[in-house]
């Protein structure tokens, strides 16, 4: 099972991993293989995943689902094999490297780091096997890189806890069983539970997506959602709760962005060789060789980048700035390869018949969430200098 | 039910596979090795009817060290247990030999309720192991399945031919060999990934088994490879230009190949 040509190994990076990670690649691989790369074209154009919780199931049979968790029915795997996995799922599409993202990195994360042991027991082996499915809503329509002045607000009436606020761009929000949601509170931001079902929670599908359209993203509306006391996260005070998630995400897409890098890369490889002009295959070009030498060059630090960083979370040594590191070098170098490639397919790069330029799209998504490029930018400046520059 | 599985670890078909120079065996030293897919189908049977009821399975292979991984992958997709037959003696052996080395094997795992085969490696592709493995072990062989019951004390199985279908039955204990059309196989989870990792693999040698080196190998093989040729490249392919008569054409063009 060999999908990706030998020659996207030209520096022997696969060394870099052990038996057990290639076979939760492999594995990963032919799940995207049977279920995903068939139809994912289709479900961009139509900006709608069939039985995306069919999809959900098989993700979590597989292990997918809060993968790198251990207890409460998650796989228990290390952080280069999820990694990988983000890796796989991403040169499918970054669409539904995000429903696996948004699951295990932030929704289910959050439960798993700073709920209630009721709240582990509920959710998490449900949420692992794909039976259930979380979303996680920091971002406001007026508060995005700034969440700390987000205005949803969770007020105490009684015992109970009343939650007025709208989110904005949640992914996995119009499907999910379950919302984490972060609001102000009289003693700072505090994270609740939020069972979608509850009276007053409504989530329309967000419309006219040009990016991410194999995922569902979606306001929340929370009209005076009532719930009880222990729908709260007790582990966590202020902004450190949504951001240490963020983190745990962001990590994933360290990985996950060069996976669609990696699949732009193949595509023009493969097109660069067939397509004759001038009468010799385009890929004898020396501007074109230039084109695929820098490609895999930044691919191959990318990978590099993403090993280590990889490496260091397993040991517990990784650290926040480090994630920005590489989340900004990567979703950076991922898309400029993915633009280039787009050059070498021609007209065909425009084309959905090709993933390239869904791959494109896709990663303006994820050049924006997550943190800006700015908003890297700032983290590794303040890092660097001791001087915060963000206000 | 217990259940034995035989594997074989291939050279993958995907990369440039070739024959070793000095002794024209299959090389399997330069070039990354596999579990069978052919062999995947008998796995996935096996676990089937493992699931379906009580029952432990069982992979064995022969192979050299790197054989080790066909009974890796069958673990992680969930077999309970492997064993590697593995013996310098045993390079250069022949489907004779093979099957010798397996009936001995099965033996001493103990007298299972079916053994179940791929219906080839892809590799050799020869195909002849399942039949004299059962005839060794004193089976009945129903081969080439693509579809198996089990219920009770025998097996049923759909054979498909060109022309017809039959339905075979047999009592167990019995050797069944599988088709691809059999099933779907599945691919390790990643708790059955990490699992595989406390399962455990008993590696055999010749002594073993009892197994008399000369009865195997080059030396005990009643076939010989006398020379290998590379494949010829490719044809370009004939285009055949419709002008009311392209049918007949092609029909001429698959008969004069014997596909019609
Ligand atoms: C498809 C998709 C899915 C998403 N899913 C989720 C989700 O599941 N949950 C969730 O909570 N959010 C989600 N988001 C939201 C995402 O995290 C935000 O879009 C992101 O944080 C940026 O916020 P904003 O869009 O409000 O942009 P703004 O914060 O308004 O930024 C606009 C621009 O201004 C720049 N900027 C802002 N402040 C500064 C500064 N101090 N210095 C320099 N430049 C600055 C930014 O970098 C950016 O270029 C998703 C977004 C998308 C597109």
């Amino acid at each position: 099972m060999t999908a990706v040509p030998p020659a996207l190994d030209l520096a022997g990076l696969d060394d870099l991993f052990t038996a057990d990670e290639l076979a939760i690649r492999d594995s990963v691989r032919e799940l995207c293989r049977r279920r995903i790369d068939p139809y994912v074209a289709d479900w961009f154009e139509r900006g709608e995943v069939d039985d995306i919780r069919g999809l959900a199931r098989e993700l979590g049979s597989l292990g997918l689902l809060g993968m790198h968790l251990q207890g409460y029915g998650c796989a228990g795997t290390s952080c280069v094999d999820y990694g990988l996995a983000c890796l796989e799922l991403e040169a499918s599409d970054s669409g539904v490297r995000s429903l696996v993202s948004v699951q295990g990195s932030l929704a289910m994360y959050a439960i798993w780091r700073f709920g209630s042991e009721e709240h582990k027991q509920h959710w998490l082996p449900q949420m692992a096997a794909g039976e259930a499915i979380g979303c996680f809503g920091l971002t406001e329509p007026d508060h995005g890189s700034d969440p700390g002045s987000m205005r949803t607000r969770a007020r105490r009436d009684g015992a109970d806890w009343v939650l007025t606020g709208r989110k904005m761009w949640i992914t996995n929000g119009s499907i999910a069983d379950v919302a984490v949601v972060w609001a102000q509170t009289d003693e700072g931001i505090r994270g609740f539970v939020v069972p979608t079902s509850t009276d007053g929670f409504s989530a329309p599908l967000i419309k006219h997506k040009l990016s991410l359209r194999a995922s569902v993203t979606s306001e929340l509306v929370l009209d005076e959602v009532r719930l009880p006391a222990d729908a709260m996260l007790p582990e966590v005070r202020g902004l450190k709760g949504p951001l240490s998630c963020l983190s745990e995400a962001r990590y994933g897409i360290v990985w996950g962005s060069l996976g669609a890098a990696r699949s732009s890369l193949a595509s023009a490889l493969t097109y660069s060789i067939e397509r004759e002009q001038f009468g010799k295959p385009i890929a004898g070009f020396q501007l074109t060789q230039q084109k695929l030498a820098e490609m895999y060059l930044e691919y191959s630090k990318g990978l590099l980048l993403a090993v280590h960083l990889g490496r260091r979370k397993d040991a517990g040594t990784v650290t926040p700035e480090q994630i920005s590191l590489g989340k900004l070098n990567n979703i950076r170098a991922a898309l400029e390869i993915c633009r280039t490639a787009r050059t070498i397919l021609g007209a065909n790069g425009i084309s959905l018949e090709f993933p390239v330029i869904r791959h494109m799209n896709n990663l303006e998504s994820v050049l924006t969430y997550e943190g800006t490029v700015e908003m890297h930018t700032l983290v590794i400046g303040q890092a660097l200098t001791g001087l915060p520059a963000f206000r | 039910m217990n259940i034995v599985v035989c594997v074989k670890y291939v050279p993958d078909a995907q990369a440039d596979r070739g024959f070793d120079e000095s002794d024209l065996t299959t090389n399997r030293e330069s070039v990354d090795g596999l579990l069978s897919e052919l062999d995947e189908y008998a796995v996935e049977e096996a676990l089937k009817i493992a699931e379906a009821g009580e029952g432990e399975v069982t992979v064995v292979t022969i192979g050299p060290d790197k054989a080790a991984d066909a009974v890796k992958k069958a673990l992680q997709m969930g077999a309970d247990k492997g064993v590697h037959i593995s013996d310098e003696a045993i390079r250069g052996s022949d489907a004779f030999a093979t099957s010798l080395l397996l009936a001995k094997a099965i033996e001493k795992i103990g007298a299972p309720d079916l053994v179940i085969t791929g219906m080839a490696s892809t590799d050799g592709t020869m195909g002849v192991v399942p039949a004299m493995l059962a005839e060794r072990l004193g089976l009945p062989q129903v081969t080439f399945a693509s579809e198996l019951t089990v219920d009770g004390d025998g097996v049923t199985i759909r054979r498909d031919g060109d022309t017809a279908s039959e339905t075979i039955i047999a009592k167990l204990p019995a050797l069944v060999s599988v088709t691809d059309q059999i099933n779907e196989p599945r691919y390790p989870s990643f708790k059955g990934i990490m699992a595989a990792k406390k399962k455990p693999v008993e590696t055999w040698s010749l002594a073993d088994l009892g197994v008399d080196a000369g009865a195997v190998g080059a030396a005990g093989a009643y076939t010989k490879v006398l020379s290998v040729t590379k494949r010829p490249p490719r044809e370009q392919g004939q285009i055949v230009t419709d002008e009311g008569d392209g049918g007949s054409k092609l029909a001429d063009f698959l008969a004069s190949r014997k596909f019609i």
